[in-house]
């Protein structure tokens, strides 16, 4: 069981102040597959990967990544843990002091002991997985376009060779032919280095494209299935969303 | 200019109130048309009519929102005062428009929930009474974070950022000499004159050089130096971990599991306590030059006796009074630069208020201290 299931949240209830984000919520994500969180504005999916991932403090419940609960945790043991997966946000969250290399280098700087030529030429390897030119290595987050930056991010959060990626909204901000050239970036990945990808997503198209499963966050909860299995659902909000204009066109392909 | 202008007539057919509108009722022309409507009601009322009204657009060439919003409210102003009207002869897109103000117009506004001024004011100063002690208590418990962290550096050196220290050292000192220097060179210029001015009332002329010396080492040249630091290295500090924030970089830090505390405000901390106490020392030195230019040029005072005075007047204790405060200022002005910085949320505008901020709150803390060793040397008798 515990090889199957990646991350097993149970009893979950997130809250700030008298705002109560998430209540007695239970989520389970299996290993290498791609999940799809998404939701309304305002229903925490970007918070919920960042209570996973330790950011937020979880008022309840249980959060168990690779077997270990990670609400339990002594920071030795979280700074283990966090080699383990690896994180893009929104804007990529690139450290805007250093070249893009320099970023990648980060990580192994500080997880490993290699010398610093391998760790230079590591980072050049990232830099080619995630299809940036060779010249963007040397490149500051400032010169690079939104969709460079994002895949700089993404090079950086697969420094460490990590089992499970978050991705927050990893598409947004790009255009069409850029955010579908990202799906397909991580959908390559996914399978060629055996990851399991936790998204949160607007994005319809990399819903349809990419996603084994998807996560709807409705009534502070979720519910966890296939597109086909979601679409058969009688709630409103889950109506509203698979069978709008937009999700018909993006279905179609 | 007739047919750019909005207009409206009156006139009463039958029992019937009539408002005749036409030109163009747009957001351009609506202030002039919206004075002169104001007395309708009491016009109409006046008229001989007693049916319901009638406002006639028949006639209009041009209409936006704001005419539209204008004929409505004129409709429910006539309604106000007990006379039914009706807006009648609308071409198709008019219609439309027209429709779809009414049902803006339709929500019921909600008178705003108003305090008494006196009520509002009494709120506002608890409140800024109150923030001062979450301010305080959320810097006091930043400060332990930093020592805790200090602390395991200081046990194991080889946490220690030193690039990122060396290159703070340079941005924050050796950058800072021009302006530092230029400034206390004038202020030991100032001093020195002011000081001669008045001493010469007395015949005293020469011991401005004492007052030049005392006040310079003892307390003008960290002060100044240390308020000049808190307004260029404070507000830089603050603006720069603050635009982290904003850009999630303090949050990548963490997830690649990174002390943001270890690696952005101890190098700074420590790159400004060796770097303010070099740069007081200038300052002094600065200072005195500024003074010492100052006697041998225009009053008279050789430099002999210059030096011979400033030997008599100050001696190593006046110096190291003002060297000692250096350190504790530069981690007074660290400290809150780098506690702003991670209290930003979320937005530019942030960025710059925490900045203020910090530049404000890192003055007021150096004078307070600055006070306080001058109390804590005077119970000393130093």
């Amino acid at each position: 069981m515990e090889n199957d299931t990646i991350i097993s949240v149970r009893g979950l209830r997130t809250q700030f102040g008298v705002n109560v984000i998430h209540d007695d919520l239970d989520l389970d994500v299996r290993r290498g597959e791609v999940l799809g969180v998404v939701g309304g504005s305002g229903t925490g999916k970007s918070v919920l990967l960042r209570t996973i991932i330790g950011l937020n403090k979880a008022s309840a419940g249980s959060i168990q990544v690779f077997g270990d609960n990670v609400t339990e945790m002594s920071d030795r043991e979280q700074r283990a843990m966090q080699q383990r997966w690896g994180v893009l946000f929104q804007d990529g969250a690139l450290f805007s002091s250093l070249t893009v290399a320099q970023n990648i280098e980060v990580p192994l700087k500080e997880h490993t002991q290699l010398r610093k030529e391998v760790i230079n030429e590591l980072a050049c390897v990232k830099v080619d997985i995630v299809g940036l030119p060779p010249d963007a290595a040397n490149k500051y987050p400032s010169e690079l376009s939104g969709g460079m930056r994002k895949r700089a991010g993404l090079a950086r959060s697969l420094a460490l060779d990590p089992e499970l990626v978050f991705l927050d909204e990893p598409t947004a901000g790009l255009d069409p032919i850029g955010a579908a050239a990202f799906d397909n970036l991580i959908r390559d990945l996914q399978q060629s280095l055996n990851l399991t990808v936790f998204m949160v997503t607007h994005d319809l198209d990399s819903l349809a494209a990419i996603c084994d499963r998807i996560a709807v966050l409705i009534d502070k909860k979720i519910v966890v299935d296939t597109m086909e299995n979601l679409m058969q659902l009688n709630h409103p909000w889950i109506q509203e969303y698979f069978h709008g204009p937009r999700a018909r066109a993006a279905l179609k392909r | 200019m007739a047919a750019a202008a909005g207009w409206f007539k009156t006139r009463t057919f039958g029992d019937r109130f009539i408002i005749e509108a036409g030109g163009r009722w747009n957001v351009q022309t609506v202030e002039a048309i919206e004075g002169k409507l104001r007395g309708i009601g009491a016009e109409a009322r006046a008229s001989a009519a007693s049916g319901p009204a009638l406002i006639d657009v028949a006639g209009l060439d041009a209409l936006d929102a704001a005419g539209a919003w204008l004929i409505t409210r004129t409709r429910l102003g006539l309604a106000a005062v007990g006379m039914d009207a009706a807006v009648e002869g609308a071409k198709p897109s008019h219609g439309a428009l027209l429709e779809r103000v009414e049902k803006a117009l339709a929500h019921e506004e909600l008178p705003p929930q108003v305090d008494h001024i006196f009520l509002r004011f009494v709120s506002a100063v608890g409140k800024a009474q109150f923030d001062v002690f979450v301010l305080a208590r959320s810097l006091l418990s930043f400060f332990g974070l930093v020592l805790i962290v200090f602390g395991r550096v200081m046990l194991r050196p080889g946490q220690l950022r030193l690039t990122a220290t060396v290159y703070r050292m340079q941005s924050v000192g050796l950058n800072a000499l021009p302006i530092v220097g230029l400034l206390s060179f004038l202020i030991g210029v100032v001093v020195a004159f002011q000081g001669a001015d008045q001493l010469a009332q007395f015949g005293a002329e020469i011991f401005t050089v004492n007052l030049l010396g005392v006040s310079i080492l003892r307390e003008l040249g960290v002060l100044l130096t240390a308020i000049l630091i808190a307004g260029r290295s404070g507000s830089a500090f603050t603006a720069q971990i603050g635009t982290m924030k904003v850009n999630q970089e303090i949050d990548a830090l963490e997830t690649i599991g990174l002390d943001p505390i270890e690696v952005l405000v101890i190098p700074r901390i420590i790159a400004l306590m060796i770097m303010l106490p070099v740069l007081v020392f200038y300052a002094d030195l600065m200072g005195l030059l500024g003074g010492m230019v100052m006697a041998t040029t225009v009053l008279d005072i050789s430099l002999n006796t210059f030096l011979k005075q400033l030997q008599s007047g100050v001696n190593l204790t006046t110096f190291a009074v003002g060297m000692v405060k250096a350190p504790v200022f530069a981690f007074l002005i660290a400290l809150v630069g780098c506690f702003e910085g991670f209290n930003v949320s979320g937005s530019a505008e942030s960025v710059g208020q925490k900045t203020t901020a910090s530049v404000v709150e890192g003055i007021f803390l150096v004078i307070v201290f600055d006070a306080a060793f001058s109390i804590l040397f005077s119970i000393l008798g130093i």
